[in-house]
């Protein structure tokens, strides 16, 4: 016999390889094709701003951790970098730092920590963070540079009002929706991206690569980001068909603002989402619902950080609903 | 402006002259006849709800106390005899004579009289460890040192003891309330009598094992050699499944069966020290301290 | 053989197969000096023992007998003088009465039948085959351990219409169905047509995992023999190999929430352990006091398939083995997803022993928990459809009757949630922890 004393313990004896970490990382490895994107269409400035982000989330979670919740510091399992990040796709590329600073405070102080930290606060908080700064700094939150492509010199940044905007304010001001599109970026520009707007949300096809390989790795499934674009696009579609003129197509929705950032990152965050499949649908049709009413009927042009915050209020009610079936349930 | 003002107060106050006559039928008729003595008697009790007395809460201790019209088979244990008194006199009763009881952990198992024989991984747990394994070392009733008791008690009165990895009660906290007792799943935590300043005689140890066997994992183990039950002038002592008892209704504290332990695993407690001439008699010195059990 | 591997639908992983041993042949160890056979190696009643100390036994000689209906007869393993009917601790530690027997010579029973030759006749009928099964003592030996004879014992108003045969072997490392499966398939043929006759049920199926194609290959081609037996494949998953995600996978019928039971929706399941020693106790006369018992573990020197007698100490097996590693840091009885960890290599091989397995330091400790981040992993792989992650918090604020609610008792503790959780949080011991309260619970509400 050796001298080591055996251990008992409890079965299973093994564990899977899978871990907060990896998962953390994993997003974050997905959340990469959006910032560069964002770096090649707004330059210099999408670097600045990430970077604030990034750097003030993590250093306030750690700064909180040390020195007034007393506890050890969890910052290496990579989700303040994600708050960070996303923080910081959810803004303009020319915000100024101290503002980004104080949303990222916001995020991680208010939204995050004050609950309890990673895993028990109810609202995804980049988005508490992002909401926050929206409400506080209306101007710098809504003058978007224009992509440099688009740019007439690549120096002076000059802003632009993003294409929900422009279509929000011409059907409010009695334009037709067929008058519009001449004067919003082609879908092939929506799709990659040159179209001024929020650092993360403008490439539509950056994001699609993200959810794929998030959804190869297995980090979510694909109830969430399906049904919220699902149900926008039918949504869209229906009140598209009922008058053509007063109403945008369903494609420029799913493709404008943070519909996609939203789906696939947001909306999808383990915490603040649902535990089953069927939660999950409703969740993101819901998402996909309050989007569409707040976009086409409210004051705001955008709404997906709203209908999210919305709905993660919503999610222990819907995980106290929506069971998984039971093994040998009989179903009535 | 002057007729907006008239209006408002005009209207404000007939709602709420209406409400207010609403709400006294509806009192009226939802009106519960209570006895007031058992509010009176919630009062006087510790309100902690532990359920010691047998009952759920002190609430319905209460209702017991009121309904029974004889506090004979009542008692708090928490609140303990001045608790009663002031009961039986808001009820105009006798008090029932009740000992004082306290939490006895019968296990002094620390780690340098029973040696570990393996670790244990998993969730602290007195329950769930009990279930999967006979425990960390080679005695199979001693204590786990997991806490459950900890867990349990409503009145901070029992805590382990990091050096021995034993919980060790508190006993100016400790009110009996037995939860302790229930939530062990070893069942080595008793209740005993408190006795006159607090001074205790027990077994510590639960083990019915052989005395070899016994001895074997335990240096402070009970081995059976009924050297106690002999010396016992007062037939306290029974030693049944290789395990010794003292009876504590019989034990009259003389201590001898203390002095003749071979692995002192009868304990005493807060007695004076001995004298020098004593002292030289017994070879053991028990391992306890003398403030705590 | 159908096509298309099957499988249950909801929940499992997908664990590393590390089936080491897969390619070893069953071989025999030599007798132990000593043997403890224990008198409570299965569900139930423990047995009476009936004989004394000094007492001669001969191999298969009965030395307990059942306490009831619900227990089962234990028989010696070895020949020898009883040396005295003592307190040895089992796989929990706890101190538990056997029969400890001095092993003088190998000296058989007269009746029972020690050739290699198949039997293929059966001369029995219904009623003496399940009496054969009970007299051998002759329990599920795929680890549950529940007295054969039982559940072979239809209650009044059930019907079985299937029976179907546990070849999945779903936990990592274990071994010792799948050799059998190769070394004694037409044994195993017979002895499903016993069970089927027993049970007086036309068809049988077998269920084995993809991971064990050479035991599909020959399982099936012998199958054509046989009326009534096909063999079905299964996709690897565990937890395949229990009742109820096998009877889903290859008849899709959901067996009911406990109290139910296989026969509720009329089929038996046995494992192909079970099979063998029911061919052999009927076929041969042959008592169950030998098991197939796989040493394992990736710092064994070699690891084997043992066919050992009941009592045998594990510390021989192991030395059998090449001995025990010098870094061992666990060791497991059963699988590493539902095995026990023992304290000492000093217990018996008992019935229900389908294996060992030695973990090296490094493998095991435990990782430290984190929060839990709701990722939801643990209800997608749940294959009870419960939520563990709501179950162990309910468990961990001590709210049993919400836990009841959630039906924690439903659990099988297959531990696929703490396998799959990657905050590491300790899922099933909280469940267990509660499955066990609420259990106490509703028995006191019964009483």
């Amino acid at each position: 016999m050796n001298n080591n004393l055996l251990k008992v313990s409890l079965s299973p004896h093994i564990s899977g390889k899978g871990s907060v970490k990896s998962i953390m990382y994993g997003v974050i490895i997905a959340l990469m094709p959006a910032f560069i994107a964002g770096l090649y269409f707004f330059g210099i400035g999408a670097l600045r701003v990430t970077l604030t982000a990034v750097v003030a989330c993590v250093l306030f979670e750690y700064v909180i951790q040390k020195y007034l919740l007393k506890v050890e510091s969890t910052i290496s399992d990579g989700s303040a970098i994600i708050t960070g990040l996303l923080l910081a796709y959810n803004v303009p590329s020319n915000l100024p730092p101290n503002i980004i600073i104080l949303g990222s405070l916001v995020a991680i102080g208010i939204a995050k920590m004050s609950f309890g930290g990673l895993g028990n606060n109810p609202f995804n908080p980049a988005l508490v963070g992002r909401v926050f700064l929206l409400i506080s700094f209306p101007v710098d939150m809504t003058s978007w540079p224009k992509p440099i492509l688009t740019r007439a010199s690549a120096i002076d940044a000059v802003t632009a009002a993003t294409p929900l905007a422009i279509v929000k304010e011409g059907l409010a001001g009695g334009t037709p929706y067929s008058k519009l599109l001449t004067q919003i970026p082609s879908y092939w520009d929506l799709f990659i991206g040159n179209v001024g707007g929020c650092i993360g949300e403008v490439s539509a096809l950056a994001l699609i690569i993200g959810l794929f390989y998030m959804l190869y790795k297995k980090i979510i499934t694909w109830h969430i980001p399906v049904s919220m674009t699902g149900s926008i696009f039918i949504f869209t579609g229906i009140m598209c068909l009922i008058n053509p003129q007063s109403n945008a197509d369903p494609f420029f929705h799913i493709l404008t603002g943070g519909v996609l950032l939203g789906a696939i990152f947001m909306a999808t965050d383990m915490v603040t989402s649902p535990m089953t499949p069927k939660g999950m649908l409703i969740f993101g049709s819901a998402i996909g619902i309050l989007t569409v009413i707040i976009r086409v009927f409210g004051a705001y042009p955008e709404g997906v950080s709203f209908s999210i915050l919305i709905m993660n209020a919503f999610v222990p009610l819907i995980n106290k609903f929506c069971k998984p079936k039971r093994f040998g349930e009989i179903i009535k | 402006m002057q007729s907006t003002l008239k209006y408002a107060i005009l209207s404000l106050s007939t709602i709420g002259t209406v409400s207010a006559i609403i709400l006294y039928f509806i009192a009226q008729k939802f009106k519960v006849i209570e006895d007031p003595r058992i509010d009176d008697v919630e009062q006087v009790l510790p309100l902690a709800n532990c359920g010691g007395c047998g009952y759920p809460g002190c609430r319905n201790f209460a209702e017991a106390c009121v309904n029974k019209h004889d506090l004979a088979c009542l008692y708090c244990p928490v609140g303990g005899p001045a608790t009663m008194q002031k009961i039986a006199k808001i009820l105009g009763l006798e008090a029932g004579e009740q000992i004082p009881m306290i939490a006895v952990v019968r296990c002094s198992g620390s780690p340098e009289n029973r040696p570990k024989t393996t670790i244990y991984d998993s969730v602290k747990n007195c329950l769930i460890a009990s279930s999967v394994y006979s425990g960390d070392t080679g005695c199979e009733y001693g204590c786990l040192g997991l806490g459950d008791c900890v867990a349990s008690c409503l009145f901070d009165a029992i805590h382990i003891n990091e050096k021995t990895s034993l919980p060790e009660v508190d006993q100016d906290k400790c009110t009996a309330c037995n939860a302790c007792v229930k939530a062990c799943p070893k069942k080595i935590i008793e209740l005993r009598k408190k006795g006159p300043k607090d001074r205790r005689v027990f077994v510590s140890c639960i083990n019915k094992e052989k005395g070899a066997i016994a001895r074997k994992s335990c240096k402070v183990a009970c081995i059976a050699c009924m050297k106690c039950q002999k010396e016992c002038p007062f037939d306290a002592i029974t030693v049944e499944n290789f395990l010794a008892y003292i009876d504590f209704e019989k034990c009259k504290l003389c201590r001898k069966c203390v002095a003749v332990c071979p692995t002192s695993a009868i304990l005493e407690t807060n007695f004076p020290p001995k004298k020098d001439s004593e002292l030289n008699k017994e070879p053991i010195v028990t391992q306890e301290n003398n403030t705590n059990v | 053989m159908s096509k298309g591997l099957k499988t249950f639908p909801v929940g499992g992983v997908h664990s590393c197969d590390n089936k080491l041993s897969a390619s070893k042949q069953i071989e025999s160890v030599a007798l132990p000096t000593i043997v403890s056979i224990p008198l409570s190696q299965h569900i139930g009643a423990p047995a009476m023992p009936i004989v004394k100390p000094l007492d001669k036994v001969k191999v298969g000689q009965l030395i307990a007998k059942a306490s009831g209906f619900v227990s089962a007869n234990i028989h010696s393993s070895v020949s020898g003088t009883v040396k005295k009917i003592d307190d040895v601790p089992d796989s929990c530690g706890y101190k538990r009465p056997a029969v400890i027997i001095d092993v003088e010579g190998d000296i058989w029973e007269e009746n029972i039948d020690r050739t290699d030759s198949l039997l293929k006749e059966i001369i029995f009928d219904q009623k003496s085959i399940i009496e054969k099964i009970q007299a051998a003592g002759i329990v599920g030996l795929g680890g549950a351990t529940f007295p054969t004879h039982v559940k072979l014992s239809v209650p009044k108003g059930k019907t079985c219409e299937y029976l179907l045969i546990n070849g999945v072997e779903c936990e990592p490392y274990l071994t010792s169905d799948h050799r059998l499966m190769l070394e004694k398939t037409e044994e195993i043929f017979v002895g499903i047509i016993i069970v089927m006759k027993a049970l007086g049920v036309p068809k049988a199926i077998i269920g084995i995992e993809n991971n064990k194609k050479d035991a599909i290959d020959k399982m099936s081609a012998i199958s054509n023999n046989y009326k009534g037996i096909s063999v079905q494949a299964l996709k690897v998953q565990y937890p395949q190999g229990g009742e109820k995600q096998l009877a889903k996978a290859l008849i899709n019928r959901e067996i009911p929430a406990p109290p139910g039971l296989p026969i509720d929706v009329g089929c038996v399941i046995q494992n192909v352990g079970t099979i063998y020693a029911i061919y052999e106790a009927v076929q041969k006369n042959k008592p169950l006091i030998e098991r197939v018992v796989t040493i394992t573990g990736k710092s064994i020197k070699k690891p084997s398939n043992f066919l050992a007698r009941i009592g045998t100490p594990i510390s021989i097996l192991i030395q059998a083995t090449g001995g025990l590693p010098e870094d061992t840091g666990k060791i497991i009885s059963g699988g590493p997803m539902m095995g026990k960890a023992i304290n000492t290599t000093d217990i018996p091989v008992s019935k229900g022993t389908s294996g060992i397995l030695v973990l090296p330091e490094e493998l095991s400790n435990r990782k430290n928990a984190n929060n839990c981040i709701l990722c939801a992993k643990c209800v997608s792989v749940c294959p009870l459809g419960l939520e563990p992650y709501l179950l162990s918090k309910l468990s961990l604020k001590s709210l049993f009757d919400k836990a009841e609610n959630e039906q924690v008792v439903n659990c099988i503790e297959c531990g696929c949630c703490s396998y799959n959780c990657p905050a590491k949080i300790p899922l099933l011991d909280f469940i267990r922890l509660a499955k066990t309260t609420v259990m106490k619970n509703i028995r006191n509400r019964v009483k």
